[in-house]
């Protein structure tokens, strides 16, 4: 198991946003964790990745409790995130922000080709390579978002909302890219409002509602669970 | 107004304005950089200023040098110089550093109200202020060697240039654009940046906030301790409330370019010290204090982000 979420809380001040949730993500995973708006995936991803202090329960990385490590000790052990609101640094180029998301490595050549990687999955930045990220469109930050977060060589990916308006064509790439990162080795954890594309890519998923997990079980079944379709997909 | 006056000294005016701005630069990037990295106006770093004028002016006289005893020769005036340098630095920075560590960081732990901040900041002057004071018996302390020559070297279109004035020019000038390319061009440099532009994301890339943090107080510490060594070469003395009006000054640069934007403050820094001069010129030179306050009232009703507007965060500066 590489990611162990156990009974965990967190409060915003005194309104509990997770109410005791049980996760796991294992190794060459694509996991989702779908919800409505409010029902607290991006708590939980705050939680992962140490934005956001747990109130209780414990997340393992690797078996080893990280509760308590600061937020930039867990991307050097491997947990890298494209945040909710694609986090891009609006004053610098597209290039410095890749070269942000290896900070903590030294390794410069293999950064250099960790970064040919990310222009061949996503062309688009190549093009863009000088641009200030805060002039980009909203697609095309979340790109870059993307990338960046590839650019620290995650075990585990963390993806709050990589389709966020972007328009259904680039959704669709997006997620096929999502796919292929995922073959070529990495765990990936999504945070998702677009179900379908979600759950019809992972492995396993999750639903989220109202800081409880609800329901977990394949991609497949989920899609196909009445309640799931009614409410997440808009079928009836 | 006198424009005779203006029209006559303009050369001079400019000179003594470019000189005098370049200290306030100096100044103001400290209060700038700790600004957009944290969004807190540090009214100690006044202090960290004056601190530095005495470290300097004590080490000089600590070499045996004095009013009354200059030592001679270039290289020797050259390294008794740069050894008060030194000590300004140092001292200056870990005074920077040790604001951060007792007034700032324990609020910042607690997740204190920027209110609170404000008030440690406020706190923290005063104790450095009064501890210098208590020190020195509030007296004016001017035992200082003739260390660079206050004579006129040339002159450019009439305006009479000293060795002083082009220390002070281009020691700043190499300052500031060290800390430019340092910002922009350095791991660390490309840290405090993403710090400023967006911390949560800054550490989901792994961003050491607080690493980050104390760097921005130490680089603040360093120019204030340089700027305080050219401060002692073009005013000779020093005085333990030196930093209240000159901190306020330099803050006034800061808000004037941008706070948050570094050549904003440079841009700041030169523009009030040029507007000082030439307005004391046109009406007096009593109220020459008067009239920085007057240009910071009118950014603030007319320009609230400064001249270059823009933060640490947007610009690529």
């Amino acid at each position: 198991m590489l990611l162990e979420i156990d009974n965990v809380t967190l409060h915003y001040g005194r309104i509990k946003a997770l109410h005791g949730i049980s996760i796991h993500v294992n190794e060459g995973e694509v996991v989702a964790l779908i919800g409505a708006n409010g029902a607290g995936k991006s708590t939980t991803m705050r939680a992962i990745s140490g934005l956001r202090a747990i109130s209780s329960g414990a997340i393992r990385f690797q078996g080893e409790d990280i509760s308590k490590v600061r937020a930039d000790l867990r991307v050097v052990k491997g947990i890298c995130q494209s945040p909710e609101g694609r986090g891009v640094f609006p004053g610098m180029t597209v290039k410095e922000n890749l070269e942000m998301g290896a900070y903590m490595r030294r390794d410069n050549a293999a950064i250099a080709e960790d970064m040919e990687r990310v222009f061949t999955l996503f062309p688009r930045l190549k093009e863009r390579i000088k641009q200030a990220g805060g002039t980009l469109s909203g697609g095309e930050q979340q790109m870059l978002a993307v990338g960046r977060a590839l650019m620290g060589r995650p075990k585990l990916l963390l993806l709050d909302e990589p389709s966020m308006g972007l328009a259904p064509m680039l959704i669709q790439q997006i997620f096929n890219i999502i796919t292929e990162i995922n073959q070529q080795g990495t765990t990936v954890l999504v945070v998702e409002q677009n179900a379908q594309q979600a759950l019809s890519r992972a492995h396993r998923a999750y639903v989220l509602e109202t800081g409880n997990i609800v329901k977990e079980g394949s991609g497949a079944d989920l899609l196909h669970d009445p309640a799931v379709k009614a409410a997440y997909l808009g079928v009836a | 107004m006198d424009f005779s006056e203006l029209f006559r000294n303009f050369p001079e005016l400019t000179t003594t304005g470019l000189t005098q701005g370049a200290i306030y630069a100096l100044v103001a990037l400290g209060y700038t950089l700790v600004y957009g990295v944290l969004r807190l106006i540090n009214f100690a770093h006044s202090e960290v200023f004056m601190v530095g004028t005495f470290a300097a002016m004590w080490t000089w006289n600590a070499l045996g040098f004095n009013q009354n005893l200059s030592p001679s020769g270039v290289l020797i005036s050259a390294g008794v110089l740069i050894a008060g340098l030194l000590a300004a630095v140092a001292v200056s920075s870990a005074t920077a550093v040790a604001v951060e560590l007792t007034a700032y960081r324990p609020l910042r732990k607690r997740n204190a109200p920027p209110l609170a901040f404000l008030i440690s900041a406020i706190g923290a002057s005063f104790v450095i202020m009064e501890i210098i004071g208590i020190a020195t018996d509030r007296a004016p302390y001017g035992n200082m060697p003739e260390l660079v020559s206050n004579k006129p070297l040339f002159t450019i279109l009439g305006a009479e240039i000293t060795p002083v004035q082009i220390v002070i020019v281009v020691g700043a000038l190499v300052m500031l654009v060290g800390l430019d390319w340092f910002i922009n061009n350095t791991r660390l440099g490309r840290g405090v940046r993403a710090v400023a532009q967006d911390p949560d994301s800054a550490a989901l890339m792994g961003v050491n906030k607080g690493r980050v943090i104390g760097l921005v107080f130490l680089l603040g510490g360093v120019m204030a301790g340089v700027a305080a060594v050219f401060a002692n070469l073009k005013y000779g003395f020093t005085k333990f409330n030196l930093g209240f009006l000159f901190g306020l000054k330099a803050f006034t640069a800061a808000v004037l370019g941008g706070i948050g934007n570094l050549r904003g403050a440079v841009l700041g820094g030169l523009l009030l010290g040029l507007v000082e001069n030439y307005a004391s010129a046109l009406v007096g030179t009593q109220f020459r204090d008067l009239v920085a306050f007057v240009v910071l009232i009118a950014v603030l009703m007319f320009r609230p982000t400064g001249i270059l507007g823009e933060s640490l965060g947007r610009a690529r500066a």
